[in-house]
């Protein structure tokens, strides 16, 4: 499977590296391509890029963004650029860089915060939530923080349980918080920028596995006032009979699953959430609406997570159109193990998705002695 | 007088003070090598001669301000204050004595109406430790920013935020500095440049040194005149806090300008600072990251305004950061909810004669600086602005329910899109507070 082998390739990449960018691992699209491809690690260079040059006010800081080139490699180039008081290298100091970015945004500057994962925010979570989020409204609009927190979110392939944690469900929840998850080279783009130019604070979270991938870019995207609207999810591929809502890198996952499913007659509609805060729920009730079955995927813990809240929220406001109870699709509820083939049964993978569209459609079939 | 202050520390029974002002200049030139720093090193030779009245007073009448009056520049001369502060002129004083006077008398009906039931929540009061708050603020001009923690009432007033704002903000109403949204440990004013008000402690020292990095890049990147300076203030308990030295290493290390100023009062609610801190002298921890360490007698506000002077002119030049502690004292407990019986009586009483707002008050007046009758006209125009404070805070309205949702994004479309695909913000209904979100 497309996905197994890609974790194979990222596992001896470590993900830090040219490898990631020599490995093209060209996803099969239904529309048609400009012609022109990007890895997500481009596009979100490129955006940086021209956000930074278009506005002196924004800086990045982090730990090896500088002469680094990024850890991910994102701020290559930047450093040579742009110089190094605004490509900032800072010490191994989550709290204590987060808040100086806190403070830099409430006295007029716009940063961007690079976590190296965003395992490592939560050291610096106080300030994400307490003086960014909370301070629009603690000081009734006066002080406004246009920060953003970014850095990948979520399973690599095998870092251990301290370094796969997914946060958006946690981000997600608070309010004052703008949280967005990209999946392809164009949502990267669009919503960064449109991220670095919000005068609200933004959580961006993006995944180490996606980095290398490449995806068609349109021209319009290759724009530099291209920008995404924050809030709006995406219709990725349409369908009639179940509804699939997925961000991040289970977007790649559930398009697979749905040209598995359209082989036997089930036709799914994949939806790219794109914004986890704020969700927009109107386009996933309208969706279900249309289909009358849901299956949420995601690859977070499944307690209190992104897939719970839509289902609750399709539960308020569509639940006549419901013809099959949500199918919630997560990860394991066990900190995630190293061992390469518990860590594939600890994240979603196709299947599992597949299954459960057809669970919801009624149409499974019994499980058979696994292997 | 405020110099026989100075002698008491040195002779003070609490051991902390006297070996820490003994030990703590010479640790400072140590590592430093000779250090420029004004207050490291008069402040030592100030310590230990108390009485060389004519040489100093000689000394400082070369560094006459211009505005003082011959009257005044007499007065000092016969005068045996070697008050280690700057020669203040009657304006200043006066200024010093009113910012001091509406701190207590403010805090005082903060407890007042708290009691009574107008306040509720956490209330965490600074009497006693007016001298520190107005000694640096009352030095720094609009543009510049101050970070505080919860016990920020008198910060925001000395910065130059209204009473009745801050009133109004205590009791929960619209007219509040923060329209009722932030209350008494979130105090925020873009105007004054108040950037809070944190509840957590050790939050405000990255903010703050955030606001010292923009002042530094509008300075150096976007080529702006930018001189402006930032102060964090926070207490003794925050100074074990990781944060805390992070940002001292960061501050030093891309020199920015800041003052990081300890209050440090001894209790961290219930907690000894010398039963929580493996080395108490605070000012000890400057030098270890590459910038000066001053220890301040916080209860004395001409000193505090001599050593703060110096640290302000310090980050204005570019030189970077520096520790300032600042011993002080808070008379009251850690919040109203505190029921403080863990201090012993005798250190509150010790404290209660070293009342910074006495000291000063006897400065000015065995100086001549002003008359008794102009010092009670203070004291009597401070009552009548707290208690038209008072007065407009009762007759304000609370927040409507409409301002419920606002204010949670500056871009309010966060709140994203509702059942009909149009923003959610859009809805006339959104601000009526009747809107589901």
């Amino acid at each position: 499977m497309l996905g197994v082998l890609r974790r194979k390739v990222a596992c001896k990449a470590n993900g830090v590296s040219a490898l990631g960018q020599g490995i093209r691992v060209v996803a099969s699209r239904a529309f048609s391509s400009s012609g022109k491809e990007m890895t997500v690690r481009e596009a979100l260079n490129s955006a940086l890029d021209e956000e930074m040059s278009a506005d002196p006010k924004v800086f990045i800081m982090g730990e090896e963004v500088g002469e680094y080139q990024g850890a991910y490699k994102i701020s290559k180039g930047l450093l040579e650029k742009y110089g190094p008081e605004r490509v900032l290298d800072t010490p191994i100091t989550e709290a204590g860089f987060a808040g100086i970015g806190v403070g830099a945004a409430y006295y007029g500057l716009r940063p961007v915060i690079e976590f190296m994962t965003f395992n490592f925010s939560m050291q610096a979570i106080d300030h994400i939530i307490n003086s960014a989020a909370k301070s629009n409204y603690m000081s009734a609009g006066q002080i406004s923080v246009p920060i953003v927190f970014r850095g990948p979110n979520g399973a690599a392939a095998g870092v251990g349980a301290q370094h796969s944690q997914c946060y958006a469900a946690w981000y997600g929840s608070c309010p004052g918080l703008k949280v967005l998850a990209p999946y392809s080279s164009e949502d990267a783009r669009g919503l960064l920028k449109a991220a670095i130019r919000d005068p609200d604070p933004v959580v961006f979270l993006e995944n180490e596995l996606l980095y290398g991938e490449s995806f068609p870019v349109s021209a319009e995207a290759l724009d530099s006032s291209f920008c995404l609207p924050i809030g709006k999810a995406k219709i990725e591929r349409e369908g009639k009979d179940v509804t699939i809502t997925a961000f991040s890198k289970m977007v790649g996952y559930a398009l697979q699953a749905a040209e598995i499913l359209a082989k036997d007659g089930i036709s799914a509609e994949v939806i790219n959430l794109r914004s986890i805060r704020p969700l927009d729920r109107s386009t996933i009730n309208a969706s279900v609406r249309k289909t009358n079955r849901l299956v949420t995927v995601e690859e977070g813990f499944p307690q209190h997570g992104v897939g719970a809240e839509i289902c609750a929220s399709v539960l308020e406001d569509s639940f006549e159109y419901l013809d099959a109870a949500v199918e919630r699709i997560a990860g394991a509820d066990v900190p995630m193990p190293y061992a390469a083939n518990l860590e594939r049964m600890a994240v979603p993978q196709v299947e599992d998705i597949v299954r459960a569209a057809k669970r919801a459609c009624y149409r499974s079939t019994p499980l058979a002695a696994t292997a | 007088m405020a110099c026989s202050a100075a002698a008491k520390i040195l002779h003070n029974p609490l051991l902390i003070s006297s070996s820490r002002s003994a030990e703590k200049s010479d640790s400072c030139c140590k590592i430093l090598g000779p250090s420029s720093f004004l207050g490291s090193t008069s402040l030592s030779k100030k310590l230990v001669s108390v009485n060389k009245g004519v040489s100093r007073a000689s000394r400082r009448s070369a560094n006459v301000v211009a505005v003082s009056s011959d009257v005044v520049k007499e007065k000092k001369l016969k005068s045996n204050s070697a008050a280690p502060s700057l020669l203040i002129t009657k304006e200043e004083g006066l200024v010093l004595y009113e910012d001091m006077i509406l701190g207590r008398v403010f805090e005082d009906m903060c407890a007042q109406m708290y009691y009574r039931g107008k306040m509720f929540g956490f209330v965490h009061l600074y009497n006693g430790q007016e001298a520190v708050s107005t000694g640096f603020i009352k030095l720094l001009k609009k543009e510049d920013c101050v970070v505080s923690t919860y016990r920020d009432h008198v910060h925001a007033l000395s910065k130059g935020v209204p009473a009745r704002e801050v009133m109004s903000e205590l009791f929960g109403k619209t007219t509040g500095c923060c329209r009722g949204q932030g209350g008494s440990m979130h105090m925020f004013s873009k105007e004054h440049n108040v950037l809070g008000g944190f509840a957590f402690i050790g939050e405000g020292i990255p903010v703050a040194t955030g606001a010292a990095f923009t002042s530094k890049y509008k300075r150096e990147v976007l080529k702006e005149d930018c001189d402006e300076v930032t102060l964090a203030f926070f207490g003794d308990g925050t100074c074990n806090n990781g944060q805390f030295f992070e940002c001292l290493n960061m501050a030093a290390l891309w020199k920015l300008p800041i003052v990081f100023v300890v209050e440090n009062n001894l209790w961290a609610i219930g907690m000894s600072h010398l039963r929580a801190t493996s080395d108490p002298q605070i000012w000890k921890k400057g030098p270890a990251f590459g910038m000066p360490g001053v220890h301040v007698d916080g209860m004395d506000v001409l000193k505090v305004r001599e050593v703060a002077n110096e640290a302000i002119a310090r980050a204005r030049r570019g030189e970077g950061p520096t520790l300032v502690e600042c011993e002080t004292y808070r008379f009251r407990g850690h919040s109203l909810a505190d029921p403080d019986e863990l201090r012993d009586p005798a250190e509150k009483a010790h404290y209660a004669t070293r009342d910074p707002i006495t000291a000063l008050k006897k400065y000015i007046l065995e100086n001549n600086l002003a008359s008794e009758a102009e010092l009670k006209a203070i004291e009597k125009k401070i009552d009548e602005v707290v208690e038209d404070a008072v007065e407009f805070a009762d007759e304000s309205p609370v927040p409507a329910r409409s301002q419920l949702l606002e204010n949670v994004f500056a871009d309010p479309r966060g709140f994203g899109i509702g059942p009909d695909g149009k923003y959610r913000c859009e809805d006339p209904k959104f601000t009526e507070g009747t809107a589901q979100v």
